[in-house]
């Protein structure tokens, strides 16, 4: 670690170190980018990935450590001066304006100018230009952010960082998490180019086959510490997942094991029964069983109705063709409070804006749902409260300092455990997870499949959704899968992968 | 050492929603006590309490209403610009119920009599204080109909009621001023029991509030909504019901400020009842660390708010200073207060706190 090398290096972080109230989030971690490289930073929930980022792009300053820049030491003081610096990030949330047009929020601050006005007509072309040349991507500069899906905004903020801030230095934090396949391809390939321009690029994600895909080297940190830099080709996919974790990962084992034998307990009892179950333009007429003990995996890509469907059936809106009929009694009112009192509950898919209520402490949030189907006056006493808070925490093995900490505070995975958490408080029958291991680390996503298996040898039925075709075949006894908004087929257990993807792709 | 035990306090009492409303107050009363003679001194007369302090209470009683009401509203993310409104509309119909032969153009002398007698009123004070509250709950339901149902933005939705509201308020005294001199009526704004008892009724609002909130389910939803009414909407909440609940309860809680005002002045002054009393109860609801986007609150926390805004009022006119520079000094005291509770201004400080303890 001689300053000599750090002079090849386009950043060289050095004995970085940053503590919070309580946690140690930083110990000592050294981290090295080269020039044109893809280096994949690893690691759990709450590992200390993000604090790393924070401090290299100025939102948080560290207590101890260098920072080398292209061989000069800097100190990066707000995220404006490490734009400034050349570093550019991509956030899993998109920072751009939803309500600005797609070309203001490409050229928002560089607009160009004709007689002291904006000259939008060019202003859009250079847009379109700048999308078409650098993503490949040919979309209506003219529409508003907020008109187009995720991922398409995920990539106006890509092309923005790439285009507009030069940038030296890319961080793409979990930037594929809402991409579908081609998508990911696309901005691979960007990638690449990048790449081979000499800009150095900072990957993080929980997808592990993407980082084998692109990836030149791997950090792994893990608990605030350095495990180790190695080269992607020669780390073994187990080995990254062990040094994740800890530990080795048998649960996945097992779990093939619980399923079969789970699958022997499915009760003939349909808890779910919809039949020509739709609206318009949203879903499709279709018909879908659910049996007690089962679980039901909704397999299909983004923007296949997957989400939609089961918002229906948690009674968001109101459909409008068809009947649900759930415990043998037939659904006439909608509502996210009527499907509670039926036990039904929908964990949602977007964590942040429908599942957690952040300034709440982790136990208001796990009663909450409960407390809700109770009503306004039948208030649980706080005893009562930190009761069932603890058991969940216990259960579910949920990272906080104490039942009072803002749930905001916790990592991703914990928050989602305590969305679980909420929904397993009103003891459902019936469990629909979307995208329940979005944005998770390995160690927690596999817990999470299991709990899924293990509810459903309590009996409770289960939808499983998620964009990892492997996770939905691993968890569930029967697939459903989606696409354009239809139900296009369902397969048992033992179905092959590739029959299934088949299916997605529309190509039966 | 010293340092890091200094931190560590002060870390635990930022963490305190009352901490800083309560450091306020004690600072600007501790000013009194040095720079005016008296200001703490207490007489008992007729075994009533008299002084400075009880005036700072009795003057702060109307807006210590309006803060209640307005904390919940402002915590499920809304606000109320209506209040100073509803409480003139409040202030009217309890004077047409005790007198409405004052409108009329002709009276027979008989009933001419009545107008001034301090004895008479024509429905009795029950039924007055019953149908006044109710329309001011329909004042605060309506707010609530067009925030939660028709999701206009709550600021533009009690807008309309603002302005409409002095209009309805004339409207129903024809325009006229009605004095009030039916005594029992002057007795809510100007009765003392040992205490003021406008304070009394501070305390039932503030009882009510706060059996209401945290007593049930109420207080946890509407700081949920507040936060996130999505989130609260997948997890069953009814984040309508909870916020026609709020603005509701505002409205009551602007009736009875209505009654005490205008007991005070003794006539139902549709035009200069109540005037940017909103105002001062929202920024109480900011003093009292309540964030105007909604979520967590604090009701006493916002009456010490109230206290805060009147402390400063009364120990200026103690300390001399003219009435036309009182506004320009109180702005200078908020302008302190609100940067106790700046995020930047708390990071400086725990910067020096915490800086080189080695």
């Amino acid at each position: 670690m001689s300053d000599k090398n750090t002079n090849d290096l386009l950043v060289a972080m050095r004995g970085m170190t940053k503590a919070f109230p309580g946690v140690q989030a930083l110990e000592n971690v050294d981290f090295d980018l080269r020039y044109g490289e893809i280096h994949a930073l690893m690691g759990g929930n709450g590992a200390g990935k993000s604090t790393l980022i924070k401090v290299l792009t100025g939102v948080e300053k560290p207590d101890d450590g260098v920072i080398t820049l292209a061989g000069r030491e800097v100190h990066v003081r707000s995220p404006q001066h490490a734009q400034s610096l050349g570093i550019s990030t991509v956030y899993q949330e998109i920072n751009l304006c939803p309500n600005l047009t797609v070309a203001e929020n490409i050229l928002i601050g560089r607009e160009p100018m004709k007689f002291g006005r904006i000259d939008w007509k060019k202003l859009n072309a250079q847009a379109r230009e700048i999308l078409l040349r650098v993503l490949e991507m040919d979309i209506d500069v003219t529409q508003t952010l907020g008109s187009y899906s995720v991922a398409i905004q995920q990539m106006v903020a890509i092309a923005r960082a790439l285009e507009i801030e030069s940038a030296k230095l890319l961080i793409l934090d979990e930037p594929t998490s809402s991409l579908s396949i081609h998508e990911t391809e696309q901005l691979f390939t960007v990638m690449r180019k990048l790449k081979g321009e000499g800009v150095g690029i900072i990957f993080i994600t929980h997808f592990i086959d993407q980082v084998y895909q692109i990836s030149d080297r791997i950090t792994v940190i893990r608990n605030g510490r350095l495990v180790g830099t190695y080269e992607t080709v020669a780390l073994p996919r187990m080995e990254l997942i062990t040094k994740m974790i800890g530990r080795t990962l048998t649960v996945l084992d097992e779990m093939s094991k619980t399923k079969v034998e789970t699958s022997k307990h499915i009760s003939k009892e349909k808890v779910l029964e919809a039949r020509e179950f739709g609206q318009t333009g949203e879903v499709e007429p279709l018909d879908l069983d659910l049996h007690a003990g089962e679980v039901l995996g909704l397999a299909g890509l983004m923007g296949s109705g997957r989400t939609e469907t089961v918002g229906l059936l948690f009674g968001l809106e109101t459909p409008d063709s068809g009947t649900l009929t759930i415990a043998g009694k037939k659904v006439e009112k909608f509502s996210p409070y009527d499907s509670i009192m039926r036990g039904l509950v929908l964990s949602p898919e977007d964590r942040k804006a429908t599942g957690i209520v952040d300034d709440l402490t982790v136990r208001e949030n796990i009663i909450l749902a409960l407390q809700a189907g109770q009503g306004w006056f039948k208030h649980l006493s706080s005893q009562k409260q930190y009761e069932i808070a603890e058991k969940y925490i216990q259960m579910l093995e949920i990272a906080t300092p104490s039942p009072d900490q803002p749930v905001k505070n916790l990592s991703g995975g914990n928050q989602q455990k305590v969305i679980l958490a909420r929904w397993l408080a009103t003891n459902p029958q019936i469990l629909i997870l979307d995208e329940p291991t979005r944005g998770i680390d390995v160690g927690t996503k596999a817990e999470i499949q299991k709990l899924v298996l293990s509810l459903a040898e309590e009996g409770k039925a289960c939808i499983f959704i998620s964009s990892e075709l492997e996770e939905v075949m691993r968890c569930s006894h029967r697939i459903a899968v989606l696409s354009d908004r239809k139900k296009v087929a369902e397969f048992g257990s033992e179905v092959d992968e590739q029959v299934v993807m088949q299916s997605m792709a529309g190509e039966s | 050492m010293m340092r890091s035990k200094l931190s560590g306090i002060w870390r635990k009492a930022e963490q305190s929603k009352l901490f800083f409303p309560l450091l306020a107050l004690a600072i600007i009363l501790l000013f009194d006590l040095i720079t005016v003679p008296g200001f703490f001194n207490i007489q008992i007369r007729n075994g009533n309490l008299y002084g400075s302090l009880v005036d700072i209470f009795r003057n702060a009683s109307v807006v210590m209403l309006l803060a209640i009401g307005m904390t919940l509203v402002i915590a499920t993310g809304g606000i109320d610009l209506s209040v100073g409104a509803v409480m003139a509309i409040a202030a009217s119909v309890a004077a047409l119920l005790m007198n409405p032969y004052v409108l009329a153009t002709e009276l027979p002398p008989n009933l001419m009599k009545l107008i001034n007698d301090p004895n008479f009123t024509y429905q009795p004070l029950w039924v007055v204080l019953l149908v006044t509250l109710l329309v001011s709950i329909l004042c605060g339901l309506w707010n609530g109909l067009l925030v939660a149902y028709i999701r206009i933005q709550p600021m533009v939705a009690t807008l309309i009621l603002m302005i409409a509201g002095r209009g309805i308020a004339q409207l129903i005294t024809n325009g006229v001023r009605i004095q009030i001199f039916y005594q029992p009526y002057a007795f809510i704004g100007q009765g003392w029991i040992v205490l003021p008892f406008s304070l009394y009724l501070v305390a039932f609002v503030y009882a009510l509030a706060w059996l209401l909130t945290r007593r049930t389910a109420i207080g946890l939803f509407i700081e949920s909504v507040g936060i996130n009414f999505r989130s609260s909407y997948f997890s069953g909440i009814d984040e309508k019901k909870v916020k026609l609940l709020a603005y509701a309860f505002c409205g009551l809680c602007a009736g009875i400020a209505g009654l005490v005002a205008s007991s005070n002045i003794k006539t139902s002054d549709a035009f200069n009842l109540g005037q940017t009393l909103e105002l001062d109860a929202i920024l109480a609801v900011v003093i009292g660390g309540t964030l105007m986007s909604g979520g967590r609150f604090s009701l006493l926390a916002s009456l010490i708010g109230v206290l805060i805004i009147q402390a400063i009022t009364t120990s200026m006119y103690a300390f001399g200073v003219p009435a036309f520079a009182l506004q320009a000094i109180k702005s200078v005291v908020v302008i302190f207060v609100i940067l106790l509770y700046s995020e930047q201004v708390k990071v400086l400080v725990r910067k020096l706190t915490t800086q080189k303890e080695a």
